[in-house]
């Protein structure tokens, strides 16, 4: 479980997250929604210790974010930022390779090269999997991201919009995929969609979040309604109940 | 296929080191050999303090276009002993031993460039003009001020710090070549140690980070071991400003790879060709008085304009 008690992030005197206090359960998929500028990047970062955090504690399982060993939390938790900065003469497989760095420290072994390969597969990239990075295209690119954070394979997964620059088949296998891995792996999951239909039919729970605050948290099907869209997003839009899933008109 | 270009390199630097040995060689051996072998092994070690120092640095700026002479380091260093004999003034100063005189500068070009390029790098925002320009702008505030201390300095005493501030392959001194040979070899294992972090860093902070490394511990180790091997090549051969680029340059279309394990060691021979080749053609294969430092910096003068105009365009 990922315990968020009482985080407040201020940069130049504003409030970006303003006394969050938030739980993760272990094992599902929690979907981060809300409009842009809400703070989702930043509780994130916060959570995976990429900006240090200023009041309050953040806790994965029994370790604490900031006095825990790096080491140590990069074998537990993986993010991939929003926009990722990549070195572009780097190779996809080269990329993807740097996932397995916490286990190896750059001495890899066979099950490393294992859990490398296994992602290319998983993620299609056997044809690109020599091309340096600057060659692909924003999905690809997108793919061999997300193959990397796939080959750290920690028990924590925290994806910034994963979605972005994926067609609708890519889409729909990557969150196939997370649902597998919550459910037959434990995994737990935590993605920034901006998508809330998908967030509907793939996530266990959704947590909305509104100017640096958490608003409500639950099911899909418990909290996704024109209410929620109108207060959150302050956007009308209907909802429909399709098979039992909240269904969001476009 | 960049271990097979390395072996090619590694010939040809031997064929370098042979040349410089014996090449126009007039009296006898038993003085030509240790002097020339001296003069070698400063050129060796400059050289992969240079590629070393040059390559660190690009990998903790995450930038292929700066190096530390373009950020002003060695224009520190040289600041540094300048106002060291203006402190101490010229005539107590020459009666320190040089291994004081050096361990003195080498200890406040430490802090100094610490304090300079650790805020520089920490507080960096990802805006490569500004840096180049912060680098260039440093880089002429250390000569102006070198200068104009120079010349307070009474120009009787003007000449023992008049040799340290400009380039110079062909009089090295060689008073710290022991001293000096074993700071560059500690640094240059503890580098060594670093290769595989290296290669983390060179993703970015955030991906450091999520990997488990401390990029910020890091910048400052590096910092400091760059602060050593550039300490040591400025006290040897004085500012060199583009044999850096020149070479982190060319081992980049050389051996094209993200490993600092292939990347430090090609640098570091096309490095050592480049200064023991070059200098022993200039000295005597075309017996030309052009000094190798010139012609360095006008090929890596062109090329960082050539970097500089196709960044600009893309
Ligand atoms: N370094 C910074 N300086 C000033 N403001 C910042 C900084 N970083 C973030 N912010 C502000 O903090 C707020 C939250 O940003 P954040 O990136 O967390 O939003 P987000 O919810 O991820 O939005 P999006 O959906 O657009 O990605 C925004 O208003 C942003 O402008
Ligand atoms: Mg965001």
């Amino acid at each position: 479980m990922i315990t968020v008690s009482n985080l407040t992030h201020r940069i130049a005197g504003k409030d970006i997250l303003h006394d969050i206090s938030l739980q993760i359960p272990k094992g599902q998929i929690t979907a981060l929604i809300g409009p842009n500028g809400a703070g989702k990047s930043t509780l994130l970062s916060a959570i995976a210790r990429l900006t240090p955090h200023q009041t309050g504690q953040i806790m994965v399982d029994e370790l604490e974010v900031g006095t825990s060993a790096s080491n140590t939390l990069a074998k537990r938790l993986s993010i991939l930022p929003q926009v990722p900065e990549i070195a572009p003469r780097l190779s996809v497989a080269e990329l993807i390779g740097f996932g397995r760095y916490p286990y190896h420290k750059g001495h890899p072994t066979k099950v490393d090269r294992q859990k490398t390969d296994e992602a290319i597969v998983l993620f299609e990239l056997d044809e690109l999997h020599s091309r340096p990075l600057d060659t692909l295209s924003g999905g690809q690119k997108q793919r061999a991201l997300l193959a990397m954070t796939y080959a750290q394979d920690t028990e924590y997964m925290l994806l910034d919009e994963p979605l972005n620059n994926l067609d609708i088949s890519t889409s729909r296998s990557l969150m196939q995929l997370l649902r597998r891995l919550a459910e037959t792996r434990g995994r737990t999951v935590v993605i920034v969609l901006h998508d809330i239909n998908y967030a509907c039919s793939y996530a266990d729970r959704i947590v909305t979040m509104k100017d640096g605050r958490i608003g409500r948290c639950g099911a899909p099907a418990k909290i996704v309604d024109a209410g929620m869209l109108q207060h959150v997003f302050s956007t009308q839009a209907e909802v429909h109940i399709v098979n039992g899933r909240p269904l969001i008109e476009v | 296929m960049p271990g097979k270009r390395l072996v090619i390199m590694t010939g040809l630097m031997a064929v370098c080191m042979v040349f410089h040995m014996t090449l126009g060689t007039r009296g006898s051996w038993d003085f030509v050999l240790p002097f020339r072998g001296t003069k070698l092994a400063a050129l060796l070690l400059v050289a992969v303090a240079v590629s070393t120092s040059t390559l660190l640095f690009q990998t903790v700026a995450r930038n292929r276009i700066l190096t530390p002479s373009i950020m002003g380091f060695d224009a520190l260093y040289v600041l540094i002993v300048t106002l060291s004999v203006f402190a101490i003034g010229a005539q107590s100063y020459g009666t320190l031993p040089p291994m004081v005189q050096f361990f003195l500068s080498l200890a406040i070009m430490v802090a100094a460039s610490m304090l300079l390029f650790g805020t520089l790098l920490l507080h960096r925002k990802e805006d490569i003009v500004r840096m180049i320009l912060t680098g260039i702008i440093l880089g002429v505030l250390f000569r102006a001020v070198n200068s104009f201390v120079m010349r307070m300095i009474d120009p009787n005493e003007y000449s023992v710090i008049q040799t340290s501030s400009y380039a110079r392959f062909s009089r090295i001194e060689t008073d710290l070549l022991g001293i000096s040979a074993v700071l560059v070899l500690i640094t240059l294992a503890l580098v060594w140690r670093m290769r595989h972090r290296l290669d983390v860093l060179a993703l970015g902070r955030e991906a450091a980070i999520n990997l488990g490394e401390d990029p910020r511990r890091d910048t400052v180790q590096i910092l400091l071991l760059i602060a050593v091997l550039v300490s040591v090549s400025t006290a040897f051969v004085g500012p060199v400003a583009f044999l850096g680029l020149l070479v982190t340059s060319l081992t980049h279309v050389i051996t094209p790879t993200a490993h600092h394990a292939i990347l430090l060691p090609s640098a570091a021979l096309i490095s050592a060709i480049a200064l023991i080749g070059g200098q022993t053609l200039l000295e005597h294969g075309l017996a030309l008085s052009t000094p190798l430092a010139v012609v360095i910096d006008s090929f890596g003068g062109i090329l960082f304009l050539f970097l500089i105009l196709k960044r600009a365009r893309t």
